[in-house]
């Protein structure tokens, strides 16, 4: 529980090739993933993506079909759960009910054979790190879902475990408290240098807290990266649909000399590069890239525009947000500043952006699927 | 105010069905205190020369002992055996599970003058009649259901996730249980262990026949006593058992509602 100087305690995971089955139904396909010592790795999805399945794997709740796993370059595939020596939150708490706070937390150093007073110094430690210091002698039952959750915490890493897994931890509690508690979770992180494996589905809190996110989909990792990458450069169209909010637009592709257009409702516009063979092209926008302009005015050179509808106006105070219905009924998303000529709903409009910003990728009926 | 009448009614019937379920246990004791040796009531005049018989006639303190014996060995045979059976019930995925409970349970089922029958004819063959071991055996069978169904009752609201978060902190399977399972399902373990206790102490028909001059329980004591020569020492007995019992059972629900503080 030493907070300073600690960058050097958490230890690096290696998931290889990780394959789980259960009958005909595969939790987790051939995934690989590697995880720095003291990161801070979000495994982000849907449910059923396979996220929490890993997180169980690494734990040792789940055994692999097939694949390896080393924490700290040593598999631990063969290890139980209780000799890994990993701490685990869980959703639910998962506090003993019959054990005050000071016990819950002195659980694993009782269990390591640690002398009383050693053990009293560091549960005073570990309480004090969640704050939660006042409580050693409350029963769970007495406190609020949040404190349960700070004396979890405090409990899973008491015992200075090198790696943090945690599953969802936040899922049971309002937003007020959720995005405070985020907080706190990336100042222990900070102080104790751990390597932190956090689940969620929640892609605002993956890109609070995350240095890097992996991305899951029906039991496979769609890219890992950070969360400017994966908003800037994502690798699919269910990354670009699950993280942040995007505009896709579809229509009839040509290719010529390496550059891809699509004529949507009767209007060309410049896709960008070029796809590998025979993948249908979805061009990707962010809201804040768009921008929409009345009809008839003349666009920048370099800019695509498509003519459309505003179905929805939404002053959002630091700016406004429009729904734009296109002439082949998709509707686009556009945030625009306080600066921009404001529109109402009905006006008709032009649609414009920059070929640069426009991200073209595979199209993928997937990504609407789980979109849910 | 159209009511009343009705309310009235309504409140003498469930008087009505009050006595009728307490009665029996009432009339025992004014009856023990009897002066004369007759099992009438009302009594008349006022005597502890029953409870003095009791507690200076061998036959009594004899079987009495016998009783608190078997009692004893079968509440802790039944409350192991079964504790043990509820904890594999639980954990079992297999859809058999439920026919294996159905079956654990047929002993509380079946007629008691059944098994009777069984347990004697094979107690025969053994000489296991009149033996403490016979009595324990056959009594710690019928004692199992109840601490079964106790145990199982208290696994339904247990969170088996504990055990998982038990060993993502260190606690192997075993260390899992003894510190987080079993201190959260003793009040389900504790009322299965009076249950069985209980069951044993005043169980009759199978005591009936497995019997000997050798070896009676209290029950058995009690019955052939009212039957051979109305010794009102039996509405004495009856009333240390009633108070007893009252007061175990107390006992029992004050630690139950002390446990569930969560």
């Amino acid at each position: 529980m030493a907070a300073s100087n600690s960058k050097e305690r958490g230890a690096a995971i290696d998931i290889k090739a990780a394959t789980k089955r259960y009958g005909n139904f595969t939790a987790l396909d051939d995934v690989s993933l590697h995880i720095e010592p003291g990161e801070f790795m979000t495994l982000l999805g849907p449910s059923g993506s396979g996220k929490t399945t890993t997180l169980n794997v690494v734990a040792g709740f789940t055994d692999l079909t097939s694949g390896d796993l080393a924490v700290g370059g040593k598999s631990i595939v063969a290890l139980p759960a209780h000799k890994r020596n990993i701490g685990v939150v869980f959703q639910h708490y998962a506090l003993f009910p019959h054990m005050t706070v000071g016990k819950n937390v002195a659980y694993p150093l009782t269990l390591r054979g640690m002398d009383k007073q050693a053990r009293d110094r560091h549960v005073a430690r570990a309480l004090d790190m969640v704050k939660m210091a006042d409580f050693a002698h409350r029963y769970p039952a007495e406190l609020s879902g949040g404190q349960q959750q700070r004396v979890a915490l405090a409990r899973a890493i008491v015992f200075d475990p090198p790696l943090l897994l945690m599953d969802e931890p936040l899922g049971a509690l309002d937003k007020k408290l959720r995005e405070w508690l985020q907080l706190e979770i990336k100042r222990i992180h900070r102080e104790l240098g751990t390597t932190f494996v956090y689940v969620t589905h929640d892609q605002e809190e993956a890109l609070v807290l995350s240095d890097r996110i992996a991305v899951f989909n029906q039991g496979r990792i769609e890219q890992v990266g950070t969360g400017r990458q994966l908003y800037d450069e994502p690798a699919t169209l269910f990354v670009a649909k699950f993280i942040g909010e995007s505009t896709s637009l579809r229509g009839d592709a040509q290719t010529s000399g390496g550059e891809t257009s699509l004529t949507i409702a009767g209007q060309k516009v410049v896709a960008g590069g070029k796809l590998a063979g025979g993948q249908k092209p979805v061009v990707l926008l962010r809201p804040e890239k768009l921008s929409l302009a009345r009809t008839n005015t003349p666009a920048a050179a370099g800019q695509n525009s498509l003519t459309g509808q505003v179905s929805e106006a939404i002053y959002l105070g630091s700016g406004s947000k429009y729904q734009v219905t296109l002439g082949d009924g998709s509707v686009a998303i556009v945030r625009a500043t306080l600066e921009a000529t404001p529109f109402s709903i009905g006006d008709a409009v032009d649609l414009r952006w920059s070929v640069v910003d426009a991200k073209l990728l595979a199209d993928d009926d997937r990504a609407d699927m789980t979109m849910t | 105010m159209r009511l009343a009448p009705f309310r009235i009614l309504l409140g003498l019937f469930c008087l009505l069905v009050a006595v009728w379920l307490v009665m029996p246990t009432l009339v025992i004791i004014p009856m023990s205190f009897n002066e004369k040796k007759s099992l009438a009531f009302p009594p008349s005049g006022f005597s502890w020369q029953w409870y003095e018989n009791f507690f200076t006639n061998p036959d009594w303190l004899t079987s009495f002992f016998n009783s608190l014996r078997v009692a004893g060995l079968v509440a802790v045979a039944a409350t192991l055996i079964g504790t043990l059976a509820a904890l594999g019930l639980s954990r079992m995925k297999h859809s058999g599970a439920g026919l294996l409970r159905a079956i654990l349970i047929t002993p509380m089922i079946v007629p008691g003058v059944v098994l009777a029958i069984g347990i004697y004819a094979v107690y025969l063959d053994y000489h296991l009649v009149g033996t403490t071991t016979g009595f324990v055996i056959a009594h710690t069978m019928l004692a199992i259901p109840f601490v079964i169904i106790a145990v199982s009752a208290s696994l339904e609201v247990f969170d088996v996730r504990l055990e998982t978060a038990a060993a993502s902190l260190g606690a192997d399977r075993f260390t899992a249980f003894r510190t987080v399972t079993l201190p959260l399902i003793a009040p389900g373990i504790l009322s299965g262990l009076l249950f069985a206790f209980v069951t044993s102490f005043d169980e009759i028909i199978v005591a009936l026949f497995i019997t000997s001059p050798y070896l009676k329980t209290l029950p058995v004591q009690i019955f052939t006593s009212i039957t051979r020569d109305a010794d009102p020492t039996v509405t004495a007995v009856g009333t240390i058992i009633f108070i007893a019992t009252t007061l175990v059972i107390s006992a029992g629900l004050i630690i139950s509602s002390k446990s569930t503080r969560s």
